[in-house]
C-alpha cells in the first residue's frame, strides 16, 4: 500500500494534516476568553461566551429583548422599548462595553479580555 | 478488477441497437470515448448508491467512494474525461435519489466543479513525486471549500457553521488518502502506469 506513495504525496500528507490542526485551532480555540453578561431587572440573567454565535431571549417587564451574538460581537437586536437607544447602539465589541434597555430593564455587558475602559463611569 | 469486469459486461451494443431502432427514433452519433464515459459514470453512480447506504455521523461526511472512479478516468483519459464523469455522476445521481436542483444537488455540483478545477490545476504536478493520493486529497480539500462556501453563501449564512470545518477538514484528509490510495492500488493491477496520463 505504501508503494502508491510517491514522495510528493507524503508532502501534501502533512501540509493537509498541518492544514487541519491550524484550522480547527483557530476556529476551535480562543473561545471563552470574553464573555456577555445579561443581566434582567438588575438581577444576571444569564453569562453567554461569545465564541459561540447565538440568539438569547430575555424576558423583562415590557415584553422580549432578543440579543444576538455573531463574529464576536453582541448586540440587542430587538427590544420593546419606545425609543429603542440600545438596539441603535449597535454591535459591542470589546470588554466593558455595555447596552442598556431601559425600560425594559435588560443589559448585555461585555466581560472578559483587558478591560479598556468602563463605559459607565467613562 | 471488478471496475474492469463491469466494463466489460457492458458490452457495447450500438451496432445492434441501430438495428433495431424504428425509424422515427434519433440516433446520436456516440464515439467510443461516449461510451467509455458513460460506464465509468455508471460505476460511479453505483459506488454514489452503496456509498448512501453508508451511515453517516455527521451529514455532509462521506467518503466520497466515486471519487475514487473520476481519479481513475482522470489518470487514463484525461480532464475531460473525468469532468464528465464526475459532473454526469452528480446529475443522474441527484435524479436517482430525487433531490435534481434542491439543494443537495447543488452541494454535489459546487464540490464537484471545485474539485474539478483543482484536479486541473493538480495535473501538472510533477508526475515523478505526486501521485493520485496528491490529486485525491487536494481534491477532497476543494471538495468541501466548495461545499461550505455555497452553504455559507445560500444555505446558511451564519458564521457558526465554521466550527464544523475542522471535522470536513479532517474527513477530507483521512478519506481523501484513502481514495487515493484505493485509486492508485487500482491503476496498478491495472497494469498501466499512470505515466500514460494525458494533459
Amino acid at each position: 500500500m505504501l508503494r502508491h506513495l510517491r514522495p510528493g504525496d507524503y508532502l501534501t500528507l502533512l501540509a493537509g494534516a498541518l492544514f487541519t490542526v491550524w484550522i480547527s485551532l483557530a476556529v476551535w480555540s480562543g473561545g471563552a476568553a470574553e464573555t456577555a453578561l445579561i443581566r434582567s431587572g438588575g438581577k444576571v440573567f444569564r453569562e453567554v461566551p461569545l465564541s459561540r454565535d447565538q440568539q438569547i431571549e430575555v424576558p423583562g417587564p415590557l415584553g422580549t429583548s432578543i440579543i444576538t451574538i455573531k463574529n464576536r460581537k453582541a448586540r440587542i437586536s430587538s427590544d420593546p422599548s419606545p425609543r429603542q437607544y440600545c438596539v441603535r447602539q449597535g454591535w459591542l465589541q470589546h470588554a466593558g462595553e455595555i447596552a442598556i434597555c431601559l425600560p425594559n430593564e435588560v443589559s448585555v455587558e461585555l466581560t472578559g479580555g483587558a478591560k479598556r475602559y468602563d463605559s459607565l463611569n467613562y | 478488477m471488478r471496475i474492469e469486469d463491469q466494463v466489460k459486461s457492458g458490452a457495447p451494443h450500438s451496432a445492434r441497437r441501430s438495428i433495431l431502432a424504428p425509424q422515427s427514433s434519433i440516433l446520436l452519433d456516440t464515439t467510443a470515448e461516449d461510451h467509455h464515459v458513460a460506464k465509468m459514470a455508471a460505476v460511479a453512480l453505483g459506488l454514489t448508491v452503496l456509498e448512501n447506504a453508508i451511515p453517516s455521523p455527521l451529514p455532509g461526511v462521506k467518503p466520497g467512494l466515486a471519487n475514487i472512479i473520476t481519479l481513475i478516468v482522470l489518470s487514463r483519459f484525461g480532464w475531460r474525461a473525468a469532468a464528465w464523469v464526475s459532473l454526469l455522476r452528480v446529475v443522474a445521481g441527484s435524479l436517482l435519489f430525487g433531490n435534481f436542483l434542491a439543494p443537495g444537488f447543488f452541494l454535489s455540483l459546487s464540490g464537484a466543479v471545485c474539485s474539478l478545477a483543482v484536479l486541473a490545476l493538480s495535473l501538472h504536478l510533477p508526475q515523478r513525486w505526486f501521485g493520485p493520493v496528491t490529486d485525491s486529497i487536494l481534491a477532497a480539500f476543494a471538495h468541501i471549500a466548495g461545499q461550505m462556501t455555497v452553504v455559507y453563501l445560500w444555505l446558511i449564512p451564519h458564521s457558526g457553521i465554521a466550527y464544523l470545518i475542522p471535522i470536513f477538514a479532517i474527513a477530507s484528509l483521512v478519506f481523501g488518502t484513502v481514495n487515493g490510495l484505493i485509486a492508485a492500488s487500482f491503476m496498478d493491477n491495472g497494469g498501466k502506469a499512470d505515466s500514460e496520463r494525458q494533459p
